[in-house]
């Protein structure tokens, strides 16, 4: 086992645990924690299996690997991004919602 | 006939007395039976205090949702209340409440569900600057050319919708500046949509919703959003 090997592995479980003392907490929803801790098994899997990357590159026909972890890692990001666009947008709508609804409860109440 | 004027209001506590009993007095002079809606979107002045002393109703919004989120309360409140026709009336004393009666005379001869105040039809009154004129007449172009018909100002806040229109915008009614994207929304739901000439007069208090900083971000926004309500509507017939 080299060194790097085992920092990576270190960092990725602490994040781990990091994610499942958020969720115990209560601080981030399930729903949400999914993709972190698909994100993190990814690594950790990665961590152990050297050759992994080297091997996974070249089945999709990428020369060098580096450039494989960059695009995924890129495209990763872009779809959560884009995830919690949507989420805000729901959130945006229910909240307008429930505003309107306060006020127009708030007058009936009044009469 | 209930008629309700909805009057939405951001920091207008100079402009908002004036306005609320100008359309009272018309109320009264033209024999009209209007019930005056003021939607307060979370003004920081006190604008609340002032509405609540007025003899309106006044729906105090908890959170601020601009003038799409706010004049939808209006409606919603209109359609619950079972008024016949809801006026939208700026609260910053542009649209002189004596254009009033021009629009419910036009609905009811013209059988229209949408009736909107132009200011560009006998170009009288206060006419707006030349970049927001250029706005208004690229919107006019859209407008042409996505549902083919033809609005001179359709930026125009002033604004008559009838008891089928107020069901309609009680479910949706866009957001961020939804004067030009309402249009589109009537006219694909098959709504009679027309124009009568109106004088306006500038603004007497407050900030418009538009500055001349996000002007560009407004057209952007605002077609982005009419080319989407088209073909959400399109599409799912």
């Amino acid at each position: 086992m080299f060194r790097i090997q085992a920092i990576a592995i270190a960092t990725s479980i602490l994040f781990l645990l990091y994610i499942v003392r958020l969720i115990i907490k209560g601080k981030l929803r399930e729903e949400y924690s999914i993709v972190w801790i698909v994100c993190t098994i990814v690594l950790i899997l990665f961590s152990f299996w050297r050759d992994g990357l080297a091997v996974v590159s070249e089945l999709v026909g990428v020369y060098s690997p580096p450039n494989l972890v960059l695009i995924a890692t890129i495209f990763a990001v872009f779809i959560y991004l884009l995830h919690l666009s949507v989420v805000v947008s729901k959130l945006h709508s229910q909240n307008k919602q429930l505003a309107q609804d306060i006020a127009l409860l708030k007058e009936k109440l009044k009469g | 006939m209930k008629i309700a004027a909805i009057v939405p209001a951001y920091n207008e506590e100079k402009a908002i007395t004036a306005v609320v009993n100008d359309i009272l007095q018309i109320a009264h002079e033209q024999n009209l039976s209007i019930g005056v809606i003021v939607v307060n979107d979370c003004s920081k002045d006190s604008t609340s205090e002032i509405i609540s002393k007025l003899n309106c109703v006044a729906l105090n919004l908890p959170v601020n949702l601009g003038i799409g989120g706010a004049v939808q309360t209006g409606f919603k409140y209109a359609f619950e209340n079972g008024f016949d026709y809801a006026i939208q009336i700026d609260g910053d004393g542009q649209h002189p409440a004596s254009e009033i009666p021009k629009l419910i005379n036009a609905a009811k001869e013209n059988n229209l569900d949408v009736v909107i105040g132009s200011r560009f039809i006998s170009k009288e009154g206060f006419q707006s600057s030349a970049i927001r004129r250029f706005g208004i007449n690229y919107f006019k172009w859209l407008n042409r050319f996505l549902v083919g018909i033809t609005v001179n100002d359709s930026t125009s806040g002033l604004r008559l919708i009838n008891k089928k229109t107020l069901e309609l915008v009680s479910e949706y009614y866009p957001d961020e500046y939804p004067e030009p994207e309402a249009i589109i929304l009537y006219s694909l739901n098959k709504l009679k949509i027309g124009e009568v000439s109106v004088n306006m007069k500038e603004r007497q208090g407050g900030v418009s919703s538009i500055s001349s900083v996000s002007s560009i971000y407004y057209m952007f926004k605002v077609t982005l959003a009419i080319i989407y309500t088209f073909i959400r509507i399109k599409f799912k017939k």
